[in-house]
């Protein structure tokens, strides 16, 4: 008699062994996700970080449509070669109102966590439109049918109510606004007090060229353009997080 | 008509017109144009009840002919043929989206044919589409013939591998068309998600269902891992898809789930996807499939034990090791490194136990290369079980983390393990549930073999270069301490290991292509098997 004959009740008793397996299978993943929520050192207190203009979460939706996310990351390390490659190493804080995370996994190009403001608005028109016209080395897809997709406004609204529901610190002004701060993000001779308080450091600008119309381009673009410009890291204090 | 055929009747009935109605009301193309797909197979599925409720006019198919059950094979033959064709649709979209990374020209400027919408394609196509497919193959198949019990339910085992292949068809379309919640490996939408959770649902109940007839009194190993698999893979689908819709008629959602947190979420989900799926599933496929093949007992039932529990238990703790120096909090990922070195042991517990069944039948490797197939495919299980442990420490990491070694890493399990395996399973399984003797042409086994063995080792060895390339690249220094190479430089140096490896994948295509034809002419052609009933249940060896 050994302590393997005893598994014979796993072996004889299918809802015994469905429970085992239940039990051995959850333990992991709690201990691992839940203390996320509530430990407080998980998400640093950073200044500066707000969630997307309507006119970026659209330009996040593209990017995410478009699967940028599995050849670009969006999480830098704190490696020596990579602090100075792309910027200071990314934080919590930085991603905590991205629904999902766009940290990604695979660099077949570039980090775009900083990227914001790296590069002028132009750039960012001739290499989607055609990547080898800048980089000739590089193997990126061209996106040139972004400029002539008209950007989806109609719902955004719903979009930022959905967002506020999980969480996202959009505010009751912010929804109601959503349709003409979208429109007025592209348009530099808007009127954008409004925007611009109820979003900070928000560039305003016909990205890609084109004042007839908002298209996707100009929202990929604008998306592209905040990225990693939230933080003030000449005043960001890496130790005020420490317990 | 039965209550189970009057159920799924009714609840087609209404699904198709609630599609009808989804359909009419939906604020984007996509989800009308995938509402109206649903309307359309509902609407078949119920013209199928009702024509088979027609045909078999009162009949019922007994349990048992002769004293011997009557097995179920319909839904076992259905699967088995489409993960072969799925199989090839999958690895004809790696090998071009492989060209694509060489040849950019080939993204031909369209959305659908860019890489970012046909790798989600090539990935859940081999993943889900023929993987998932020959696990619920393999899976019915065994349970039915360990158990001595025919699958339970009439409409029940059909709607099980119909209705995971509409969720193949609703997710890849998708994609196509641009609908993807854009976490790996889960991309499908909120409403592709629910109707995977109603057919994984039906599949634990017909799975259940025939361990509960069953005429043995114990559970056969091969069944632990299938249980676990299917009870593993709902509860991550669950916590990994909660997800808010932004409109019922529309596809967007956004997942509840930010930052921090999704990253963990995500990757408890992504490791274990491959810890559970590719894993758990495919080793009850090695239990069954090698020790028969082999004609000898597992090698060590009590080995098997501790490989079960050891296996589950750990795989979750995994994750975080796709983690390492992002800003997910330390103890997470040293937590998940540490649980992944100690992955290595139980991993190897189980190819020992596949490997060690050969013992006395060593010879046949010589003369059988489908067993051939399933002794390499454990041993390539071995070898990326290893490296596996050596990557997520997290010096081995900050190297290979974002580079092509982690995509060597996979397909040395993905092509070597769970390829071969599946192909030794298919090469067992469709001889014996197509009534032949046995696969029509050994020859063309030992050719498929030879040319995707030579395609695998192409394929990872180009990206074990590349990939510790250009990690050495991004973090190399000159003398003068600035950094050595642009990042353009890095992808410029990648050009001819992107060529190997796409060689490497077109030969393994060409392997698989050849396989489709034996099969074929194996259900064509092949000589009939003998009215013999094969071999009892298995028993492990004490």
């Amino acid at each position: 008699m050994s302590l393997f004959e005893k598994h014979a009740v796993f072996e004889k008793n299918s809802i015994v062994l469905l429970l085992g397996i239940l039990i051995a299978v959850a333990i992991g993943g709690l201990v691992e996700i839940v203390p996320l929520f509530y430990l407080k050192g998980t998400i640093e207190t950073a200044d500066g970080v707000r969630p997307a203009t309507p006119l970026e979460l659209a330009g996040r939706n593209v990017y995410i449509r478009e699967g940028c996310y599995l050849c670009h990351s969006q999480m830098i390390r704190p490696m020596r070669d990579e602090i100075e490659r792309y910027g200071h190493f990314s934080l919590a804080a930085e991603s905590q109102y991205d629904h999902p995370f766009q940290w990604g996994s695979k660099r077949t190009g570039p980090d775009l966590a900083r990227v914001g403001g790296k590069y002028s608005d132009a750039w960012h028109v001739a290499h989607l439109t055609d990547p080898r016209s800048v980089v000739p080395a590089s193997v990126m897809p061209t996106y040139a049918f972004l400029k002539e997709a008209p950007v989806r406004s109609v719902d955004i609204a719903d979009h930022l109510k959905v967002l506020k529901l999980e969480g996202v610190p959009y505010t009751d002004e912010d929804i109601a606004n959503a349709g003409a701060d979208m429109a007025a993000q592209a348009d530099p001779n808007a009127d954008v007090k409004g925007l611009t308080s109820r979003y900070p450091k928000t560039t305003v600008a016909d990205f890609d060229g084109n004042p007839a119309k908002v298209s996707e381009m100009d929202a990929l673009i604008a998306y592209l353009q905040s990225l990693g410009t939230f933080v003030d890291f000449s005043t960001y204090d890496d130790k005020a997080n420490l317990r | 008509m039965s209550l189970e055929e009057t159920g799924f009747a009714v609840f087609l009935g209404l699904l198709s017109l609630l599609c009808v109605v989804l359909a009419g009301k939906a604020v984007d193309p996509v989800f009308g144009f995938h509402a109206a797909l649903g309307a359309a197979a509902s609407a078949g599925g119920l013209f199928l009840i009702v024509r088979a409720y027609i045909d078999r006019a009162g009949a019922v198919a007994p349990q048992e002919i002769d004293g011997r059950p009557n097995y179920n094979y319909g839904p076992v033959r259905f699967a088995a043929v489409i993960a072969m064709f799925w199989g090839i649709a999958g690895f004809l979209a790696g090998l071009y989206i492989a060209l694509e990374l060489a040849f950019p020209q080939l993204n031909l400027g369209l959305p659908w044919t860019s890489f970012g919408r046909l790798r989600p394609l090539h990935t859940s196509a081999v993943i889900f589409a023929f993987g998932g497919n020959v696990l619920i193959a393999t899976s019915l198949y065994v349970v039915q013939r360990t158990c001595r019990a025919r699958l339970p339910g009439v409409v029940l085992p059909w709607f099980v591998v119909l209705g995971y292949n509409m969720f193949i068809v609703l997710a890849a379309t998708g994609y196509l068309l641009g609908v993807t919640e854009g976490k790996e490996y889960a991309e499908p939408e909120w409403y592709v998600d629910l109707w995977l959770t109603v057919v994984w649902v039906c599949y634990l109940f017909l799975f259940l269902g025939t361990l509960w007839k069953r005429k043995e009194p114990h559970i056969y190993v091969a069944n632990w891992f299938t249980l676990a698999f299917i009870v593993t893979i709902a509860m991550l689908h669950l916590g990994n898809n909660a997800t808010i819709p932004v409109s019922f008629f529309g596809s967007k959602s956004y997942i509840y789930w930010s930052g921090v947190q999704d990253a963990m979420v995500q990757w408890w989900y992504g490791h274990n996807a491959v810890g559970f799926f590719l894993t758990a599933g495919f080793l009850a496929i090695m239990y069954y499939f090698v020790p028969k093949r082999a004609n000898r007992p597992v090698y060590s039932y009590r080995l098997s034990i501790v490989h079960f529990w050891a296996l589950i238990f750990i795989y979750i703790w995994a994750g975080p090791h796709h983690l390492h120096y992002t800003a997910l909090p330390e103890w997470a990922s040293t937590l998940g490194m540490t649980f992944s070195i100690m992955l290595w042991m139980p991993s190897w517990g189980g190819m020992i136990n596949g490997l060690m069944t050969l013992s006395g039948a060593w010879d046949k490797l010589r003369t059988d290369p489908v067993l051939r197939m399933l002794v390499v495919s454990v041993a390539f299980y071995g070898m990326s079980t290893f490296e596996g442990p050596l990557m997520s420490i997290k010096a081995v990491n900050s190297l290979s983390h974002y580079t092509d070694w982690t995509i060597g890493h996979v397909h040395s399990g993905a092509l070597g393990w769970v390829g071969y395996v599946s192909f030794g399973a298919l090469y067992c399984l469709i001889p014996w549930v197509f009534g032949k003797k046995d696969i029509y042409s050994l020859k063309l086994v030992d050719w498929h073999f030879w040319i995707s063995t030579l395609g695998i080792v192409l394929y990872i060895s180009a990206m074990w270069v590349s990939g510790i390339m250009q990690g050495l690249m991004w973090r190399a220094y000159t003398s003068l301490g600035f950094l050595q190479y642009s990042f353009v430089e890095t992808v410029e140096a990648m050009h001819p290991y992107y060529v190997i490896r796409a060689l490497g994948g077109f030969l393994f295509l060409c392997g698989a292509i050849i396989m489709a034809v034996n099969l074929y002419l194996t259900i064509r052609r092949g000589e009939p098997a003998d009215q013999q009933a094969p071999n009892a249940a298995l028993a492990a060896a004490e």
